[in-house]
């Protein structure tokens, strides 16, 4: 790309971004610096904070219900007197025990996942790492926080409805969500559901938009593709596959809305409910699972993408080693996010598909073990014979690769529709999903904040708290999971209320026990980090320097209280890949620092 | 200075002039049309999928030969034809308006912002018509042994086949046709409105702007460029719809 072609609308940007060129001077009231920001530093705290009282209520949630199934025949009279007569005699309700199965999977999935983490590290790190004074378009970047927040609102209003919230499973199949009639939980819960993930898309569609632009046309003197850092590949393609597949969840959920409130026919077709025949025809339940799952898979990767490139960041500048094999990582984040189009259907392989069509999204299914295995193996090179700092964001970043590994395997034998006929709904779904998708995510969201929280409020996360925080989890995380695939080989399935009368399943009851306790020492563990995270936005050490972990990327180049504009001065120039430590000898080399003269060639 | 001088030392595109060599703006204008197609190609796909899943659908001809004031004449898709013209008019003078932003002509960006105001407006009242003639026009169906009057809405369809011999005053009595007709046309084509509708809006806010100067202020009018994409999209995804369901 030639200069003089670029010069050809240089101007019309720059008018357009003239505002923030030098770092802000003017005062501003509370409501402009904290609530209605258009600072991509403060957007991303907002989505941060926003996150993490999400995850609370969702990991709430599953303390719940696994409350339940550790515990069947308890009778906890304190229950009834929070949750009333969803708790009558100290029991949860089999409507309760959906309800919360349901929201603990929209709220961890969408709320956390893809607004929290997504939200908070683009946000935060797209503009810092590329070297822009903001996002390409600050006032959009904002309405993705607000209808964030909107949509927040309506989905936790509807936790309070007389007929509960929607209670049909996160992926809200059709006739069951469709029919209020066919149980509480399908009343107006699953109204407030719908228009809350409506509001939802509109929010990851803005924030997608400007991620994209910003990465691709926001870029400072020096910093081509091949240049930025690994975090910013995986958030540009997270931020692709956002705004290729949730369109496609908007049109499913506004036929879903017609169905329930116009009486249109678009998924139902021959129903009897309570002995009252219905009145539609012609509609396809599947139809909706398609149209689901065509997002429902990428969502997957929009969880999974963001933590794989802070991992690989925070593997890299912990190792004092470049990270191994950067085009690969860029190629197989590519063949993820474009495998992620070609998968949705292995979701549905006992659903009615056509075993012929079966065929090829398995082949297309395990097709993606190939991108996964080239990352894990980059990964360890990158560790092998590195000279690690094992701070908190690292040992999470390796615990990342752990799970990673750990929940792929089982992904081998869940991506097969053969084997799938025994595993689909069982037990061994959930744990295949929750370590490789939930906890691996989550997993790169806390390297991320421990990486970055300096960067996020100019102190440091308390250490102690850091390290119990992820030893509990870490060992949590495979105490929980691990039971849970031997209980789905033996066939159990998922979703039931209590297993104990059930012959086959009855003597998993210890094992039950024995994974809710665990589930409930992880989440007050969970809750220590939040104590450490607020306690030290105000209390924790004070960052003294601008670069703490002498890492090479542009953000460590801002000043330690960086203001709405990110560089005091002009923005720095790039003139090397963020990834040049422990080269000639020295520990590592920012992105800023021209090629020396006698400096070996590039890696 | 300007941050858009990224990326000069490497030959990231080696294919001349950049793609991406844009206003930030316009692509970003350009991404959301790409999701949008994804909506719409959704809704699409769905129409197809249960389309192809019925006995019988109703031939468009049939259903769609009214015309305003000219009573029960038979004139298939005459009226659609002129809804489309009308909008592909309406995406000609919003080329002109582009054209004349581009000469930073206020005048013809006024005078043409003001035309596509017009096709556009015109458009969403053909389509007021059209869709209370179909939910008005009653006819003749066999319901539950019963002869019934009816008219097309998202859970009743009267299009269906008709029964050889029967006859309702001088129509033939036909059978219920497929519900999926009623919704999908009226919840596509009503998506495809709400565009028109919003886009109506964005191009009267655009006229506002052009004429209180706030273009010639700027320096440019590319505000109107992109609203033009946004226009023209809004026209071709019209085509596909037009095509799924006038034609085929």
């Amino acid at each position: 790309m030639s200069t003089e072609i670029l010069h050809g609308h240089a101007e019309v940007v720059s008018e357009a971004h003239g505002e923030h060129h030098e770092g802000h001077h003017h005062e501003e009231s509370f409501i402009s610096k904290y609530v209605f920001s258009m600072d991509h530093k403060m957007i991303a705290r907002q989505f941060l904070i926003t996150g993490i009282i999400w995850a609370i209520i969702g990991g709430l949630f599953s303390v719940l219900f696994r409350l339940q199934l550790g515990y069947p025949d308890m009778s906890l009279p304190f229950l009834e007197d929070i949750f009333g007569r969803w708790a009558q005699g100290g029991r949860i309700t089999p409507e309760f025990y959906y309800a919360l199965v349901t929201m603990h999977g929209t709220i961890l999935v969408f709320f956390v996942l893809t607004a929290g983490l997504s939200g908070t590290f683009a946000n935060l790190l797209i503009p810092l790492q590329v070297g822009a004074r903001d996002m390409a378009s600050p006032f959009l970047n904002m309405l993705s926080y607000w209808f964030f927040f909107l949509a927040s609102v309506i989905m936790f209003a509807s936790l309070f409805i007389q007929t509960g919230p929607a209670a049909g499973g996160w992926t809200i199949y059709p006739p069951l969500s469709a029919l209020g009639q066919a149980s509480d939980g399908s009343k107006l819960g699953m109204d407030f559901w719908l228009i809350s993930m409506a509001m939802f898309i509109v929010s990851s569609l803005l924030g997608g938009l400007n991620y994209i632009t910003t990465i691709l046309n926001m870029r400072t003197r020096g910093m081509s593709m091949t240049r930025l850092p690994l975090t910013i590949w995986a958030i540009f393609f997270t931020a692709v596959l956002g705004v290729l597949s949730f369109p496609v969840l908007l049109s499913g959920a506004i036929l879903l809305l017609f169905d329930r409130n116009l009486g249109t026919s678009f998924y139902l077709s021959d129903i009897v409910v309570k002995g009252e025949i219905l009145p539609n025809e012609g509609g396809s339940a599947i139809l909706f699972q398609h149209l689901f799952w065509f997002l429902g898979h990428p969502e997957v990767y929009i969880i999974l993408l963001p933590a794989m490139g802070m991992v690989s960041e925070v593997l890299s500048v912990n190792s004092r080693k470049p990270i191994f094999g950067y085009l690969a990582m860029v190629g197989s984040l590519f063949a993820i996010a474009i495998l992620a189009f070609l998968v949705w259907a292995h979701h549905m392989f006992v659903t009615g598909l056509n075993p012929f069509l079966g065929a090829f999204f398995v082949l297309l299914t395990l097709l993606i073990a190939i991108p996964s295995a080239i990352k894990v193996f980059n990964w360890l090179t990158t560790l092998w014979r590195g000279n690690i700092r094992f701070t908190p964001a690292m040992l999470f970043a390796i615990g990342f690769v752990s799970l990673f590994i750990s929940g792929g395997l089982t992904g081998i034998f869940l991506g097969n529709s053969t084997l799938d006929i025994h595993l689909h709904d069982t037990y061994f779904v959930v744990a295949h999903f929750h370590i490789v998708m939930g906890v691996a995510s989550f997993f790169g969201m806390f390297a991320g904040v421990y990486h970055w929280f300096p960067k996020l409020y100019s102190r440091y996360l308390n250490n102690t708290m850091a390290y119990i925080h992820f030893w509990i989890t870490l060992a949590g995380a495979y105490l929980i999971f691990w039971p849970m695939h031997y209980e789905g080989l033996a066939g159990m399935p998922r979703r039931y209320v209590d297993y104990s009368s059930w012959e086959s399943f009855k003597m998993f009851a210890d094992l039950n026990r024995f994974i809710s306790t665990v589930a409930m020492i992880v989440f007050a563990a969970q809750l220590m980090f939040v104590f450490n995270f607020f306690y030290s936005i105000f209390k924790g050490r004070r960052l003294r320097t601008e670069n703490p972990w002498g890492s090479n990327t542009l953000e460590w180049t801002t000043p330690i209280h960086p203001g709405h504009g990110n560089w005091p001065g002009e923005i720095p120039e790039v003139h090397r890949w963020p990834y040049d430590y422990g080269k000639d000898g020295r520990e590592f080399i920012p992105q800023t620092e021209p090629i020396g003269k006698d400096e070996s060639a590039h890696h | 200075m300007s941050t858009a001088q990224a990326q000069v030392q490497t030959k990231w595109w080696g294919g001349g002039k950049s793609p991406f060599n844009l206003e930030y703006g316009k692509v970003m204008m350009w991404y959301f049309l790409m999701s949008d197609a994804f909506t719409f190609g959704a809704f699409l796909i769905s129409y197809g999928t249960i389309r192809f899943s019925q006995n019988y659908w109703p031939d468009p001809n049939k259903v769609f030969n009214a015309f305003p004031l000219m009573g029960h004449a038979n004139l298939p898709l005459a009226f659609v034809s002129l809804m489309t013209f009308i909008l592909i008019v309406s995406s000609v003078t919003m080329v002109l308006a582009v054209h004349a932003g581009h000469n930073m002509d206020k005048k013809g960006v006024v005078k043409w912002m003001a035309w596509t105001i017009v096709g556009g407006i015109a458009f969403l009242a053909c389509q007021a018509w059209e869709w209370t003639h179909l939910i008005t026009g009653e006819h003749a169906v066999l319901i539950d042994g019963k002869i019934q009057e009816i008219g097309t809405t998202v859970s009743r369809n009267p299009w269906g086949s008709e029964i050889l011999g029967l006859e309702h005053g001088e129509h033939h009595v036909t059978k219920t046709g497929p519900v999926a007709f009623g919704g999908y046309f009226f919840g596509i084509t009503g998506f495809h409105g709400f565009h028109v509708f919003s886009g109506v809006i964005i191009n009267i806010i655009m006229l506002l702007m052009a004429t209180n100067d706030v273009f010639e202020r700027k320096g440019h009018y590319l505000m109107i460029e992109k609203a033009g994409l946004y226009w023209h999209f809004v026209d071709l995804v019209w085509v596909f719809v037009f095509l799924c369901f006038y034609l085929i």
